[in-house]
């Protein structure tokens, strides 16, 4: 027997960063919110409070506040031709649940990609022409320029409160920030932060070859800060237990630290945990939804009625449950026809190890989002037609972290046990350091999600199937990057340098880390044709139906995905509230 | 294992480090009783032959010979025990529903049925089995120069546990005899922070605004989350 509970004006989907936005951005109208989060509720205290957070064990290598794999996963495979396998204990990528989600353990990296970057297949034809699109790549335009987008990564960027350096203010260059970003209305709201030993090195070394070093924007802060909502932060102790925790310090960007106290004071706002959306329902004719299904901590099965569905779940599931409840025809790379699921994307990323016998990195004095970056090779620097690849790389030295489970660097010779590993952990641990390329990654036909044939959740519904693996392209890409950061690591005169990108015929691996940066599926754009979603990330099909986060890619950007993701929540909760709710309809 | 609580804020409890790192150099540890012997440790999840297993492999994997800890000193094997009978060991976090491909293409990452503990109760006997195939003994009657070998078959694929298809056994007793290593204290290995103090790792200190960008080494011990110093 399903319970149908009392009416709401807004039901939310997911509690990380874009539920929190939307929530508070639709409060305001005066609404009636209610989100459904289907991890734990959670905040500073108790959950991420010192000393305990301090454990490497419990959250940097089990996982503690990542999704665990039995409760929700995918399965995975690299060609249409294989069977896909399912994640069965993480690896590659890792999805947060609970309040907060994938906001609470991130590092804090938060760019804006380069305008170019949204109106990538434009950008291409105009200056390259369209034979450099290779076979099978399937690139779009988002829909929607920077100069539209501005005022929005600025209010994200306020609301986070972000440490950095701008470098085109208005179109005027600044001195030390990034010369090649496209023009901001203002100058970040805190200064950057210090730098570690091994960005300083890098700074110089870059410098020196003529590049243009400025510091990673950050979602640490630098200093006392006061965000629009009146949520406080206070400096980063550089605690070096930043990624894949939370943060006991208020210091990270977090929906705890950045809007959830002020949400939870409005009286029209309520949230539920361990609530897990199992579908959203249609009306019979499948033009609009009428809520959701979801289920309590109990077990017991809930119908939620709203005029208003907004999916805020991570990537993957807000894919999911278009998947699952018949939103947008799925995608098939075999008719290149459906729209749900197309277009999956990841991160491509590489990097140069340094080894310094006489430099004291102290690799523990780190801060989830502490480095310097160079553009000089990114999407808007390089000529796609005489290097063979579209896309582009930020180049970043910094320290997140030393903890010795996890970031153990070694030089490759050494055995991975024994005496001489013993010998090489006391020898070699904080005294190296990394120069990483942060890239793009294209779209293609064979890269997508779809419902898997075989395996099924606890609840017995189908589990998501991702299919993805490296494309030459991109290969391309990173092994340009690997020419430019080895030149950069050689005037650095280390003692051992060692290189590790991806190569010509490189197979997607699920077992090591590599990013949470998992885009597309459910993309924006200009035709229905060709996307999920309009502009404003309202689904085409079913018109109150709006989908936030990374899905809306139509590739990945070379750039942390978070910035982009915040800005695009509040631009389309901005339509929301301007021209969709005075009058409902699909807003093109 | 310690019990010892930490009641202390975190601001008496910095003020008290600085200010006993300082005039102190008695490590709290002085204090503490010693703990069980190894070989009267009463296991809570290997049987008796496979805990004397455990004990011979992680001895070659992290040897006592030269500078540092081995796995024994640091009790490693006490860790390994712990984790493999709480959730880690049941796989309680991950999805483990079949089918199962026991040839998936490594890549594809864990395949297999068993949960991590079944999997060391699995490879551990098929370790034996292989063994005594080929020299007659058990792993551990083996000489450190044989054991060496097996465990370089296993690293290399050379030696292929039929057992335990779908999961890289030697990655994940090497990975977990890792983690025994450098984890806090208070999940059984790291025994007096040995591991961190070898390398230079302050542990749990967590606050390090005045060191950012400075070039020499790191003056202060670890101190563990209940907050013993080394």
């Amino acid at each position: 027997m399903v319970a149908t509970a009392k009416k709401k004006d807004v039901v939310i989907v997911g509690l990380g960063w874009t539920g929190s936005i939307v929530g508070m951005e639709l409060c305001k109208e005066g609404l009636e919110v209610l989100a459904l989060e289907r991890g734990d509720d959670r905040d500073t205290v108790p959950d991420f409070r010192y000393p305990n957070v301090a454990d490497e064990l419990k959250y940097g290598v089990r996982y503690a506040l990542m999704q665990k794999p039995r409760n929700s996963t995918l399965t995975i495979r690299r060609t249409l031709g294989e069977t896909a396998l399912p994640y069965r204990a993480l690896g590659s990528f890792l999805p947060g649940d609970g309040i907060g989600g994938a906001g609470v353990h991130w590092n804090g990296n938060t760019f804006r990609p380069m305008a170019e970057e949204l109106r990538l297949r434009s950008y291409v034809l105009e200056n390259f022409g369209e034979s450099i699109i290779s076979e099978g790549m399937t690139i779009q335009d988002w829909g929607i320029t920077y100069s539209e987008l501005e005022p929005y990564f600025d209010r994200f960027e306020k609301v986070a409160g972000i440490a950095g350096k701008a470098g085109n203010i208005n179109g005027k260059i600044v001195e030390s920030g990034n010369p090649f970003e496209a023009p901001r209305s203002g100058e970040y709201p805190m200064p950057p932060l210090p730098q570690t030993v091994d960005a300083l090195m890098f700074a110089e070394a870059a410098r020196r070859m003529g590049y243009h070093p400025y510091p990673l924007p950050s979602g640490n802060a630098s200093e006392a800060y006061t965000n629009p909502y009146g949520m406080q932060l206070g400096p980063c102790s550089f605690c070096g237990f930043c990624d894949r925790f939370g943060c006991f310090n208020y210091s990270k960007s977090s929906p705890q630290t950045c809007i959830l106290d002020a949400l939870k004071r409005k009286p029209n706002f309520e949230y539920r945990v361990n609530a897990e959306v199992l579908r959203v329902e249609l009306s019979p004719d499948h033009k609009t939804a009428t809520g959701v299904t979801y289920l309590t901590a109990e077990g017991a099965e809930v119908f939620q009625p709203a005029d208003l569905v907004i999916l805020a779940a991570y990537q993957l599931h807000n894919v999911h449950l278009m998947l699952l409840s018949g939103i947008g025809k799925p995608y098939d790379p075999v008719s290149d026809e459906g729209i749900t699921g197309k277009n999956y994307a990841y991160q491509m990323t590489g990097s140069t190890s340094l080894f310094f016998k006489d430099i004291d990195f102290n690799p523990f004095v780190g801060a989830g989002s502490n480095g310097i970056v160079i553009d000089d090779f990114a999407i808007n620097r390089i000529d796609f037609g005489a290097h063979g690849f579209i896309g582009g790389s930020y180049i970043c030295a910094g320290t997140s972290n030393g903890q010795p489970i996890r970031s153990m660097r070694l030089p490759t010779r050494t055995q991975s046990w024994g005496g001489q590993w013993k010998q090489a952990i006391k020898e070699w641990y904080g005294h190296s350091m990394s120069i990483g390329s942060h890239g793009s990654n294209m779209s293609y036909r064979d890269s997508y999600l779809d419902l898997d044939p075989t395996y099924k959740d606890r609840y017995g519904r189908p589990l998501l199937r991702m299919t993805f693996n490296w494309k030459p392209n991109d290969i391309r890409m990173t092994q340009f990057m690997k020419t430019k950061i080895e030149a950069i690591a050689k005037s650095m005169n280390p003692d051992i340098t060692e290189s590790d990108y991806k190569s010509n015929g490189a197979m997607y691996d699920v077992r090591p880390y590599q990013t949470t940066h998992n885009v597309g599926g459910a993309i924006m754009g200009t035709d229905p044709n060709t996307s999920a979603l309009n502009r404003y990330l309202q689904s085409w099909d079913v018109h109150n139906v709006f989908v936030m986060g990374a899905n809306a890619f139509p590739q990945n950007i070379q750039y942390n995905p978070t910035g982009m993701v915040g800005a695009l929540a509040y631009w389309s909760v901005a339509a929301i509230r301007k021209d969709y709710l005075p009058n409902p309809r699909s807003l093109i | 294992m310690s019990t010892k609580v930490l009641t202390t804020t975190r601001r008496a409890f910095l003020k008290k480090t600085a200010a006993s790192a300082a005039v102190s150099a008695l490590p709290a540890w002085t204090h503490e009783p010693a703990p069980v012997p190894l070989e009267q440790y009463q296991s809570q999840f290997f049987t008796a032959d496979e805990w004397a297993f455990i004990l011979a492999a992680t001895a070659r994997l992290i040897p006592s010979e030269g500078d540092g800890p081995g796995a024994i000193e640091a009790r490693v094997p006490v860790f390994i025990d712990l984790q493999l009978a709480g959730d880690f060991g049941k796989g309680t976090k991950w999805y483990l529903q079949g089918p199962h491909d026991p040839n998936a293409p490594p890549q594809l990452g864990y395949q297999s049925p068993l949960p991590p503990a079944e999997a060391y109760r699995a490879g551990i006997a098929n370790i034996n089995d292989w063994c005594r195939s080929n020299h007659g003994r058990p792993f551990v009657e083996l000489s450190p120069k044989e054991q060496n070998d097996v465990l370089t078959g296993l690293d290399n694929n050379q030696i292929v546990l039929t057992s335990t298809l779908g999961v890289n056994f030697f990655d994940l007793l090497l990975q977990n005899t890792k983690e025994g290593y450098f984890a806090d204290p208070m999940y059984g290995g790291n025994c007096k922070m040995s591991a961190w103090v070898h390398i230079g790792f302050p542990g749990a200190r967590a606050s390090f605004r005045e060191w950012v960008g400075v070039n020499k080494p790191y003056p202060l011990g670890p101190v563990t989350i209940a907050g013993e110093r080394a």
